[in-house]
């Protein structure tokens, strides 16, 4: 292939790296979608519609003078009454987890639009006191929001993964996800978990928002680049898991960044999917 | 085919377009030639993409890569090898058929992957096959221009004359899409969607029909990116190879309808005529978001789409089939093709494993032609897995099975329907979207034999008259309560005409007047000639129906015999009723 050429140790420690960080954002999006779609049945597109309106609203609320991390506080609550109203719109109609699929995907364009009427179809930067910072370790830089992100993403998962495992919560949703007849018969109340599962999700979309804000541009036709990817780290973690995205996303993420520094960028998207298609013909008890 | 051409559908469809075909006469404006190629373009796009997925229920999102390698197909051959135009499209439909069912054969071979995990299969090949398109020389990351190829001179115009390709095309998509609904094969692919494994077991072929649904959907949306290249006149990876157009005919699918072969269209031609409203008005932005607003009423609202909204109302009242045609067919009995008493199934040394777990260990059972043969023991003790083992709904892991001396262990389970042997399931499994006569007609289509599927639905009459369901014949499974359902399972068993019978509990969960009424219902299927492998806890009808039993226990034979001579042997009590020790030190 045109291209191809074997870059120098460094150049090729530091695509590793900005592998990882990028690996670390794929796995904090695909956290949420992961536990609705595993624990709740609900194929959440919005996910990404969400996270989308989450960066764009921290990048105003910081171009009004405000810190972009301190939006959270702002950002995590509304989103979690965003996501809880999603659920309980599913509840009240019996939505199949197909149809679930197509419903976020109309809410999907929905919200396109509105970010598109509010923002324009222009692409947007976020500039804060973050977006310079940078260290270095021995010859490789280490960007400060993407550093923020990559902390995000392995914390988040890890409470999650403690929450699910370990609390009578994280048994209840297990439990229900399984069988939720049964669940229901010993005591599991399916619908209060399930709203707060739901807005657990959108909030973690608010989150992964913005990290996107802090180290991505912005544009509404954006909110399609990542489903691609995102879904292939969902799947390949294994639904419902909190680890399984954060560990996918990053193999994903070194894989594109060692073939982009290899070959072209234009290659990128083969690996994801690659291994996708693969994982999913060999082992397809894997996932689902 | 005859019998294709006796409906009347097929002629309204090319009425309609031969009218159609006289448009470009009108002398509209050449903004209206361009409108009505793109709803047909996107008839054709919707209608193919819901010959596999609306019919079987396999969601694809990879239409975008079927139609976008009909769409470079076309594109390569026309500005590389300057083919004449018309000429690339049979290509195009070649290589997109090519492609899907290469998918599909590892897809389908898989049996995890069903429903959801297709649908991301399916997408992310769309970025595999958009990558590598856009990374070689077919597009070179550039994209293709066609602006100097001639546009054929097919209509007055050469807006007209793309209108007319498509308009073929629509036709030609349209008429395969209703033809596959009233085929034995669209019977088969409903059966698909409903319920994968029972559809195998009744003897439709499912493998190779999902691959067949996929080749003639892939096809027709290559065709349709053919056509679009010279179109487009210049095309680019990142507008073909994307999620627009799997969501758009999805959408459009959803909306209209996807069980109903004109769902797909009428959901093309309201959503196309939405979005060019806006976009002519110059109000994308807000179109976007209607078009969402819309997509989310219709799954909260239509959950099946418009079209079977608005027809359930006359479905309803239309009369189902003449039954007197189908009092005065000849009751067929199956051929018998040996005497009373022979050995009609062998198993020998039949072991099933599960990841480690013995569930079967070597079983010896032999079954006489006419019997009635009772499989009894314990829950846990292998019955079940003997019959899906025999029905081959599980490959055996050692061991043989033979039906009137033709070796069956291994075979796919549509096969050994096909052979004479059909089963019951303990739970029923109707085909929850088809009515109840349907259900009965396709095992008479697939494990019967009968190609025709009037005929068959007049033979699958005298079944539900058989088992005294006749006047249920129009309603969906879902109005029958349990004992009609155990009943409608054993019609759907017996109208493949099968040799051999295995009825896997059909008594669970009945009254004792509706086990008279299963009792009595036995007696008559094996008096009009097939044999009975029968599963049953129950033993009042263990003792009144069986010939002789077998015992299982812990997955190996434990007793063989006459029903009141087996239950009196202690190892055989205690098998069923525990160590008497044992029990009572337990409630000490």
């Amino acid at each position: 292939m045109s291209g191809f050429s074997l870059p120098s140790a460094t150049l090729l420690a530091q695509s590793i790296l900005s592998g990882v960080f990028v690996g670390a954002l794929y796995g904090l999006m695909g956290l949420g979608l992961s536990l609705s779609w595993g624990l709740l049945r609900l194929i959440n597109l919005a996910h990404f519609a969400f996270a989308f309106l989450a960066a764009y609203l921290c990048y105003q609320l910081a171009s009004k003078g405000m810190d972009p991390l301190a939006t959270l506080v702002i950002l995590v609550p509304a989103f979690f009454v965003l996501g809880a109203a999603l659920q309980a719109l599913v509840a009240r109609f019996a939505i199949t987890p197909f149809n679930s699929l197509l419903l976020t995907f109309g809410l999907t364009g929905i919200v396109e639009a509105i970010i598109q009427t509010i923002w324009t179809a222009d692409f947007r930067k976020l500039e804060s006191s973050y977006s310079p910072m940078k260290f270095k370790v021995g010859a490789l830089y280490v960007p400060i929001p993407e550093l923020i992100t990559f902390a995000f993403a392995v914390a988040l998962s890890f409470a999650i993964w403690a929450v699910l495992r370990y609390t009578d919560l994280g048994k209840a949703l297990r439990a229900a996800a399984e069988d939720a007849p049964i669940a229901a018969a010993f005591g599991v109340d399916q619908r209060r978990n399930a709203l707060l599962l739901a807005g657990t999700c959108s909030a973690l979309a608010s989150v992964a928002g913005v990290c996107l804000a802090l180290s991505f541009t912005l544009a509404p036709s954006q909110i399609y680049a990542w489903v691609g990817v995102v879904f292939a780290a969902v799947m390949l973690g294994g639904l419902g898991r909190a680890l399984g995205p954060l560990i996918a996303g990053s193999v994903i993420g070194v894989s594109e960044a060692v073939t982009m520094a290899v070959t072209a960028p234009s290659w990128a998207p083969i690996v994801s999917f690659t291994l996708l298609i693969v994982i999913l013909v060999l082992r397809p008890g894997r996932v689902g | 085919m005859n019998r294709l051409l006796k409906h009347r559908t097929p002629w309204v469809i090319a009425i309609a377009a031969l009218l159609l075909a006289f448009v470009p006469k009108l002398g509209l404006p050449a903004f209206y030639d361009s409108l009505l190629y793109l709803m047909l373009h996107w008839i054709v796009l919707a209608t193919s993409w819901n010959i596999l997925s609306g019919y079987t229920g396999y969601f694809s999102f990879g239409h975008g890569a079927f139609f976008g390698a009909g769409l470079y197909t076309t594109s390569t051959l026309l500005a590389r090898y300057d083919w004449p135009f018309l000429a690339t499209l049979p290509v195009a439909a070649l290589v997109a058929a090519l492609l899907g069912v290469a998918l599909g054969a590892v897809a389908f071979r898989v049996k995890g992957v069903r429903g959801e995990l297709f649908a991301l299969l399916t997408l992310a090949v769309t970025f595999v096959i958009g990558t590598i398109v856009g990374n070689t020389p077919l597009d070179g990351g550039q994209g293709v221009s066609l602006s100097a190829v001639p546009v054929p001179a097919v209509g007055p115009t050469q807006s007209s004359t793309f209108y007319l390709l498509a308009l073929a095309a629509a036709t030609l998509t349209v008429l395969i899409a209703w033809g596959i609904t009233v085929s034995r094969f669209g019977a088969g692919l409903y059966a698909i969607h409903d319920d994968e494994d029972a559809a195998e077991v009744l003897g439709v072929p499912t493998y190779r029909y999902k691959l067949i649904a996929l080749a003639i959907s892939c096809a027709l949306a290559g065709v349709a990116g053919g056509i679009h290249a010279l179109f487009l006149s210049y095309v680019t990876v990142g507008e073909v190879f994307t999620i627009a157009v799997p969501l758009t005919v999805v959408l459009m699918s959803v909306l209209g309808g996807s069980r109903h072969w004109a769902g797909p269209a009428i959901g093309a031609v309201a959503i196309t005529a939405l979005m060019y409203s806006f976009t002519a008005a110059d109000h994308a932005v807000a179109g976007k978001a209607m078009i969402g607003a819309i997509l989310i009423a219709a799954i909260l609202f239509m959950p099946e789409g418009m079209l079977p909204r608005l027809l359930k109302n006359r479905r309803r009242s239309a009369p189902l089939l003449s039954v007197h045609k189908a009092a005065a067919m000849s009751a067929a009995a199956p051929a018998p093709a040996g005497a009373q008493g022979d050995v009609l199934l062998r198993v020998r040394g039949l072991h099933k494993s599960f990841k480690g777990v013995r569930a079967l260990g070597g079983v010896d059972v032999e079954v006489r032609r006419g019997e009635i043969l009772g499989l009894l023991g314990p829950n846990g003790s292998g019955k079940s897995t003997f019959i899906n083992l025999v029905s081959g709904h599980y490959t055996p892991s050692s061991g043989t099975v033979e039906f009137e001396g033709r070796a069956l262990g291994g075979h796919a389970a549509h096969r050994i329907a096909s052979a004479g042997i059909s089963r019951t399931y303990q739970i029923p499994r109707p085909f929850g979207h088809m009515s109840v006569l349907d259900n009965v007609a396709l095992a008479t289509m697939f494990g019967g034999g009968v190609g025709n599927p009037d005929e068959a639905r007049a033979l699958a009459m005298r079944w539900l008259e058989f088992t005294s369901l006749q006047d249920k014949a129009a309603a969906l499974p879902d109005a029958l309560n349990l004992h009609q359902r155990k009943f409608l399972e054993l019609a759907r068993a017996l109208a493949s005409r099968p040799r051999l019978v295995l009825l896997d509990e059909v008594l669970c969960g009945l009254t004792p007047t509706e086990i008279d009424d299963a009792v009595a219902l036995i007696r008559r299927i094996r008096d009009q000639g097939s044999t009975i492998v029968f599963v049953e806890h129950v033993m009042r009808a263990v003792m009144a129906l069986t010939d002789r039993i077998v015992v299982l226990h812990h997955g190996e034979l434990l007793a063989e015999g006459s029903a009141s001579e087996v239950m009196q042997r202690p190892d055989v009590m205690t098998a069923y009723l525990g160590n008497p020790h044992a029990l009572s030190s337990a409630h000490a």
